[in-house]
């Protein structure tokens, strides 16, 4: 068996659109509940109204990808006011009741067979991507060493998504710093005393949640853009918690925690499943121990496990400060 | 005790005021009228008329449930209710929102404190500050438009943590203190709101003796500055010692008003609140007792007003 192939597997998904989409929903996330308090469930449904958004106005209306991303944008920040105005003045559960029916709802929606002459239903849409790929200046080829190579046009919206990941990393820190990212922390520790402090806590929780759908929203449209398809399926209630797996790993509250999180939740689901295939391929697990159709799930319970010992031994998350866990349990 | 008196030219206005209920005080910085909460079936607080007057402190007394709280919370935007108006500095406050009440200069505490404990102590207090140009989404990216401003208002939360004796503090998480200094800095970074009015809700619960000498001292300085005070406490002794005015509740009603002197000696007061050990030796007042009553196990309203006719 290969353990340099598991290895360059492993590294190859830990930076691919896949990690960007990821890092992008928890950075969104992390806004929301990491600095704000806000119980955020339907992240997956920001993330649908990113990709349909676009490929909507192209493949459906016909228009240029710019217009694409703006409606993309549009429609997250009025995803954000429709989810928000009933709720957030409304105790944090409402929000997560919420959002999470809505993310489904969205989802039905765009499948529903009365839907499909916009969204495409369960078919979904195609080739909505073709001028951002005609911009692409890399030249054709293989890019990286053995397994761990990209194509061209891999690598050039790899670069262009962690650029968009490095701006909304830059763009937290620099709020985060300031006296409205203080407000919001406040908030997220007692809104109450942010009330009583005459703080407006309905607007801060408002820009918080518009914010952080709208970074969710470009981790959606990454990931259409990577597949130049969308498909109701692709945006599943699982993927907010894989978005939220990827913030605990790497770190509530912090800047770079979702960043890092999501690598890791990449590089340890894509090395678990290449390890158990090749090592099935290589006769080294016994093929009625463990078949290859079964790889997709045993991978999952490997991730919950290691997701088990991190909160454990290292409650925080990788990035996290145990000081401020510690004192959120007094 | 520090004996640093009130100025007389201050207290002076209450002079010539009854201890009658809803009496009319010169100058008042809030005004209350008819206000009433129920809750289902029960009448939390039913407020005919109340004025504070400004510029002093006003203790607010009565037995656990009389509406103290629920009053609190009723001024200060943080409960609606069911009918009545309220002016503050002679505008009215029915239907404005808590952190509008707060801007407009009157701040309250909590009786469980609400330190924002994974702030650091010197955050919790520079947050307090009003009209921070950095609390705007996009002047916030911009840190020119802010950083002066953020200077001046830490300068200003490091005088009052100084005042407050937390200055160690300042970098530590507002979590790592301990209850009483919780109680300092919540105190601290109210004052940081630049308010007219504060209300305290039970200031001193909790705190040990020596803190609440200190605690009395600060809630006198802000009478120094000018300040207007009501606070809810259950200890008599400070009652007396620091209030010039006490309004004491029970079962959401006001039962009396008047000077701290007149009120340890007021048979309602005493029925509902202080308790009947008092009738004994009535000429002494609660405040000179050497042993602080505790008035909380000695609240069985019924009983006392059963047994003893006025």
């Amino acid at each position: 068996m290969n353990i340099g192939a598991v290895f360059a597997d492993a590294a190859r998904a830990a930076l691919d659109p896949f990690a960007i989409a990821y890092a992008l929903a928890a950075i969104g996330l992390n806004l929301h509940f990491g600095f704000t308090g806000l119980l955020n469930f339907g992240q997956a449904g920001f993330m649908l109204i990113g990709a349909y958004g676009l490929a909507i106005t192209v493949s459906t209306f016909g228009g240029p990808m710019w217009l694409g991303i703006l409606v993309a944008l549009l429609g997250s920040v009025l995803l954000s006011l429709i989810l928000g105005l009933p709720t957030l003045r409304l105790r944090a559960d409402y929000l997560a009741i919420v959002t999470i029916a809505a993310a489904e709802i969205l989802r039905i929606v765009f499948r529903s067979g009365w839907a499909a002459p916009v969204t495409g239903g369960a078919f979904g849409l195609q080739r909505f991507a073709n001028p951002f790929y005609a911009l692409n200046p890399i030249p054709d080829g293989r890019y990286g060493v053995a397994n761990w190579a990209y194509s061209e046009r891999t690598l050039w919206l790899m670069v262009v998504g962690w650029s968009l990941v490095g701006l909304m990393v830059l763009l937290v820190w620099a709020l985060m710093r300031s006296p409205w990212g203080r407000v919001l922390l406040a908030i997220r520790e007692d809104e109450d005393a942010a009330r009583s402090l005459g703080k407006n806590v309905y607007g801060y929780k408002m820009q918080s949640l518009v914010l952080g759908g709208l970074i969710g929203s470009l981790g959606g449209i990454v990931l259409a853009v990577n597949q130049q398809a969308v498909n109701p399926d692709t945006y599943q209630a699982i993927v907010t918690f894989f978005a939220y797996t990827a913030l605990i790993l790497g770190g509530t509250g912090r800047v770079f925690g979702p960043v890092i999180g999501a690598i890791m939740f990449q590089v340890v689901l894509s090395g678990f499943d290449s390890f158990l295939r090749r090592a099935i391929a290589g006769g080294v697990i016994p093929a009625d121990v463990l078949a290859t159709q079964e790889v997709g799930i045993v991978r999952f319970i490997l991730v919950g496990l290691g997701l088990m010992l991190l909160m454990i031994f290292r409650p925080q998350g990788m990035f996290g400060n145990r000081e401020e866990l510690l004192l959120d349990a007094r | 005790m520090p004996a640093d008196a009130p100025p007389a030219a201050q207290t002076a206005v209450l002079d010539g005021v009854a201890p009658e209920i809803g009496v009319a005080k010169p100058d008042p910085i809030l005004v209350v009228d008819g206000v009433v909460r129920s809750f289902g079936g029960l009448t939390a607080v039913d407020v005919d008329h109340l004025e504070l007057p400004r510029g002093l402190i006003t203790g607010l007394i009565g037995p656990n449930g009389a509406g103290k709280t629920t009053f609190f919370n009723l001024m200060t935007g943080f409960d609606k209710p069911n009918e009545g108006t309220w002016s503050f500095n002679g505008e009215p406050l029915a239907g404005v929102s808590a952190h509008n009440v707060a801007r407009r200069g009157m701040v309250r505490t909590f009786q469980l404190t609400k330190s924002l404990t994974r702030l650091k102590v010197i955050e919790n207090m520079k947050l307090a500050a009003t009209q921070q140009r950095g609390e705007r989404f996009l002047s916030a990216l911009m840190p020119p438009a802010w950083r002066d401003q953020e200077r001046d208002i830490e300068a200003r939360a490091m005088d009052l943590l100084a005042r407050f004796k937390l200055d160690k503090m300042r970098d530590e998480y507002a979590g790592t203190l301990s209850g009483g200094q919780r109680k300092l800095l919540e105190m601290a970074r109210a004052l940081m709101v630049q308010p007219e009015m504060v209300m305290l809700d039970e200031p001193m619960a909790g705190v040990n003796p020596v803190l609440t000498q200190s605690l009395l001292r600060h809630v006198k300085d802000l009478r120094g500055q000018g300040m207007t005070v009501l606070f809810v406490e259950h200890d008599m002794d400070v009652v007396m010692d620091i209030s010039d005015w006490v309004v004491c509740m029970a079962e959401g009603r006001i039962i009396a008003e008047g000077p701290p002197e007149s009120i340890g000696t007021n048979s309602a007061v005493i029925d509902a609140y202080l308790g009947r050990q008092h009738d004994e030796d009535p000429a002494v007042a609660p405040g000179a007792s050497a042993e602080p009553p505790h008035p909380e196990p000695r609240t069985q309203r019924a009983s006392a007003a059963d047994e003893e006719p006025r």
